[in-house]
């Protein structure tokens, strides 16, 4: 019993050593241990934020070697315990007799690092807690009404009824999606008298909303485009661009796009940028109502942007999340688009339909290529479904069902026109109201930059500093970067949000 | 107008997904006979889809709730169903749940769950970004798995086409051989196309050598209730290896279980050490998650999630559930005893020793050929037939149709 008890301790201390998920040998001499582990274990040595290592190495041969012979001895001390092959003792032990049997007590993720919070849902985070009644949530990336609430639109109810009623089937869509949502998609952004839809020398695919549609191009041109790694953003963009890209394994550029000191557009510095970027490079553009700032070319500035791309062999990859929400009109959204394509610029398009149509969590989204002919079209769609097949097989139907509903039901479009309209006016009377309102508080700043603007969000200029007042002193919370969500805004606290921002910048 | 040559001009025509095409190949076909037994997907004896009275009952709830909106999900997705979800493959009094040390990720139907479960592990397992680390899956397995290339993908035995059964030592022997730390994904029941699964006896050899050689399970749950008939008997493998101690991913999907193919209803759950590593993880694949779908569908998961925490919606489902899995039962027995009758050559034991949605008939290219071609009965080209494709209609043509090939076709 000596023996076994004294294999006992031996056993629980390994045990405990690997429970604090560092080698022992490690603190010793780690250059030797990572030397004798990493040809072992290739996983056992990670870095830690902050610089160095940390050695994790449950499986240090010397520990299983000393394991081992434990185990030895054991065996041969103890007669009676007969062992037959590891994982398989004919006497359930007290304690693990084949220690090199018993599972390390680390995990295979202890050194897999906590991911950096969101900053967005910090915002919204800090604004549940705060118990301040005049709080506003500026941060918030969805439509409200004039009440603060979500806003189911009227005809994506309707939609949702008649799909109800029809009692139809949930058999897998195929991997390209709903051929009526998707052909309804790209009429809508390319326009019914589009040649390059009449013509049919397009294809477009459907998409988890606007991310799913950018991460599925993002990857096809990975594939497919050999010209170049490079995919220039507009400074700035939406965060979420940059991580799309640089997974589906392209890398970032930049071209100036926002001048804060203005607040609006840079346009010689990014005319000069653009016409600096190296030929074949891809290089995206928001079609309307830019995120993060608001801030959209006028249709002159359009036109040159088209010539100097045109000129400089780019492909465009534009990103129209906005269609229709932006100005209210779904014609005048789209006008970069279809003028870019009338001037012979092959683009690849991303559509999404949370904010348009108000269907945020049914993810529906498109993904277009304009292409030189329905050949060609045919042979990129097929293999758009390469990819689409192991990322998740097929798309959700419901989301796509409605908005195809939507589109293709006449008395439903106009229904949905109107609407559309209705909340891109909403958030225009708002920036109007804010900006009346803060003459009326006697700023003496210019806020024009807050009607220019357009879309959901706004740049307010405000610099760090006073957006931390504004959180603090008035509990209205945005990011730090001074971005408001103008669809947190209503005829209710516009002019609590004018008065609060005249006390932090007068 | 166009520009000069089109950058895309060198892009060449991919192959269709054969599934998908045998389905195509159907549709067109103008054959009164015909049969489809290709793709996977649940058909009543009429051979129709049949959408499950529960889901169309939650559904219509949903519908008439003016509460409910569109609002995003969290990047993770719904909780209640994340929760449920896991809970239903782990089970109410899995030692993993009580200690709060598992974790859920809300995914676009099993696919989509085994493509954040991978991208994860290509990031973080065994190292960082150590693609180098093997993954291995069964010979053969659902075609899906190896569509996303990967140069590590190698396979195991798990198929022996002579005696039609399951490759038991070959699989041992792969796993003894592979490096340790290697990926094994596993299919929890019903194995895809096989239709055979290891015997709790078999699952227990196979966990013993993986735990010793430090290998990662990673189970696809594609068919849980769907395969006997039996949320628990289909789970037995996962529970059995959550309480050796394992940590594993297990991909689940919705899609034949609650018929929701279309609104591709997954989940990813991850069973680890510790709470502090589920949490790390998960912050981990919300990164991921981002950059595919930012955030995953609703509608499917309100269904799910609707019915799991209702007890009596709950044992609708249950009750729905095992009509198909009775079903499928059902045309095993009727098409075995059929082809013994006519006295088919070879054994035909394996019809109903499988189990699931598929079997794996032993029919070799030329007679699946013979079967398309000459009588209108479509079958993947490995000879594995979708159960649920036979009606009471159709199983005489059928098994008819199996002797011919047979016999004129060797």
């Amino acid at each position: 019993m000596l023996w076994e008890q004294q294999v006992s301790f031996m056993h629980e201390s390994l045990s405990r050593s690997s429970e604090e998920a560092q080698c022992s040998c490690f603190t010793q001499t780690p250059a030797w241990h990572r030397s004798c582990c990493s040809a072992w274990a290739p996983r056992n040595v990670a870095a830690v934020p902050g610089g160095g290592t940390r050695g994790l190495c449950p499986f240090c041969p010397y520990r299983a070697a000393a394991r081992l012979l434990v185990s030895l001895v054991v065996r041969v001390l103890l007669s009676r315990a007969d062992l037959g092959s590891c994982g398989a003792p004919r006497r359930a032990p007290s304690f693990s007799l084949t220690l090199r049997c018993s599972f390390p007590s680390s995990s295979w993720w202890s050194h897999v690092e906590m991911g950096p919070p969101d900053p967005i849902l910090g915002v919204t985070e800090a604004f549940k807690r705060d118990t301040n009644s005049k709080k506003m949530n500026l941060g918030v990336g969805a439509y409200r009404d004039d009440n603060g609430k979500p806003y189911v639109l009227s005809c994506v109810r309707k939609a949702e009824a008649m799909i109800a009623s029809k009692k139809m089937d949930k058999e897998y869509l195929p991997i390209g999606g709903l051929a009526d949502f998707t052909r309804a998609s790209a009429e809508l952004a390319l326009g019914e008298n589009s040649e390059a839809f009449k013509s049919g020398r397009y294809v477009t695919v459907q998409g988890i909303s606007g991310t799913g549609s950018l991460r599925i191009g993002a990857n096809f041109l990975q594939r497919f485009f050999k010209s170049s790694r490079d995919v220039y953003l507009p400074k700035p963009s939406w965060g979420n661009h940059t991580p799309i890209f640089r997974d589906a394994g392209l890398q970032l550029q930049a071209y100036r796009y926002y001048d804060p000191k203005t607040c609006s557009l840079d346009f010689t510095g990014a005319m000069e940028d653009i016409s600096k970027i190296p030929e074949k490079s891809i290089i995206l553009l928001h079609a309307c109502a830019h995120n993060p700032t608001g801030v959209d070319p006028r249709q002159e500035q359009w036109k040159e942007l088209a010539a100097v791309v045109k000129k400089r062999n780019l492909l465009v990859y534009f990103d129209m999340a906005y269609q229709g929400f932006a100005s209210g009109d779904i014609n005048r959204d789209a006008w970069a688009v279809r003028h870019f394509i009338e001037q012979g610029i092959n683009i690849v398009l991303s559509q999404s339909y949370a904010k348009n149509m108000g269907l945020y969590g049914e993810r529906a989204g498109a993904f277009t290529v304009i292409c030189s002919d329905a050949e060609e079209a045919k042979r990129v769609e097929s293999q758009l479904k390469i990819l689409i097949r192991p990322m998740y097989s097929n798309p959700p139907l419901n989301g796509a069902r409605i908005a195809s509903i939507i589109l293709n039901t006449p008395e439903l479009r106009k229904e949905w026109l109107v609407e559309v309209k209705g909340m891109a006016d909403r958030i225009i009377g708002m920036r109007t109201q804010l900006v009346s309102n803060l003459k009326k508080e006697g700023s003496s700043h210019n806020w024009q930059h807050i009607t220019d603007q357009i879309g959901m969000f706004c740049f307010t200029g405000l610099k760090p500093e006073q957006v931390e007042r504004l959180i603090k002193e008035f509990s209205i919370y945005m990011t730090k970067d001074g971005r408001i969500s103008m669809a947190g805004v209503t005829s209710g606290n516009v002019g609590y949000l004018a008065h609060a921002i005249h006390q932090v910048t007068k | 107008m166009a520009a000069a040559a089109s950058i895309f001009a060198a892009v060449p025509r991919a192959p269709p997904v054969a599934v998908f095409k045998l389905t195509a190949d159907f549709r067109e076909d103008a054959d009164s006979r015909k049969v489809n037994l290709g793709v996977g997907a649940y058909r009543t004896d009429e051979g129709l889809p049949w959408v499950l009275p529960v889901v169309r009952k939650v559904e219509q709830m949903i519908a008439g709730d003016g509460k409910l909106n569109h609002e995003y999900l969290p990047i993770l997705g719904l909780p209640e169903f994340r929760a449920n979800a896991s809970r239903i493959a782990l089970g109410d009094d899995s030692p993993a749940i009580k200690e709060n040390r598992i974790g859920s990720v809300q995914s676009l139907g099993g696919t989509g769950a085994l493509r954040i479960g991978a991208e994860f592990l290509r990031r973080w397992y065994n190292g960082t970004n150590n693609t180098a680390t093997p993954v291995y899956v069964s010979s053969p397995t659902w075609e899906g798995l190896v569509s996303g290339g990967g140069a590590h993908i190698r396979t195991y035995h798990y198929w022996d086409a002579a005696k039609r059964g399951l490759d038991l030592q070959g699989l041992l022997d792969d796993m003894e051989k592979a490096p340790e730390f290697s990926i094994f994904i596993l299919h929890a029941c019903a194995h895809n196309p096989t239709g055979t699964d290891p015997t709790p006896d078999q699952w227990k050899q196979i966990a013993a050598v993986m735990k010793r050689r430090f290998l990662f399970p990673f189970f696809d749950s594609a068919y849980q209730g769907f395969a006997s008939g039996s949320l628990d008997k289909d789970a037995w493998a996962v529970r059995y290896f959550v309480s050796e101690g394992f940590e594993l991913f297990c991909a689940q999907s919705f899609s034949k279980n609650f018929g929701l193919y279309n609104e591709r209803v997954g989940n990813l759950t991850v069973v680890g050490k510790d709470a502090d590593n589920v949490q790390r993880v998960l912050s981990q694949m919300e990164k991921i998650v981002r950059t595919t779908w930012s955030n995953p569908p609703s509608q499917g998961a309100r269904i799910v999630a609707t019915t799991l925490t209702s007890p009596q919606l709950f044992a609708e489902w249950k009750d729905n559930v095992k009509t198909m899995a009775d079903r499928v039962l059902l045309m095993r027995s009727e098409l075995r005893s059929r082809l013994e009758s006519l006295g088919t050559p070879g054994t035909w034991n394996h019809i109903t020793d499988q189990i699931g949605m598929f079997s794996f008939t032993g029919l070799n290219p030329k007679q699946v050929e013979y079967m398309i071609k000459e009588k209108h009965i479509y079958l993947m080209a490995s000879g594995r037939i979708n159960m649920c494709g036979l009606t009471t209609k159709n199983l005489d043509y059928v098994a008819k149709s199996i002797h011919e090939a047979v016999t004129k076709i060797q």
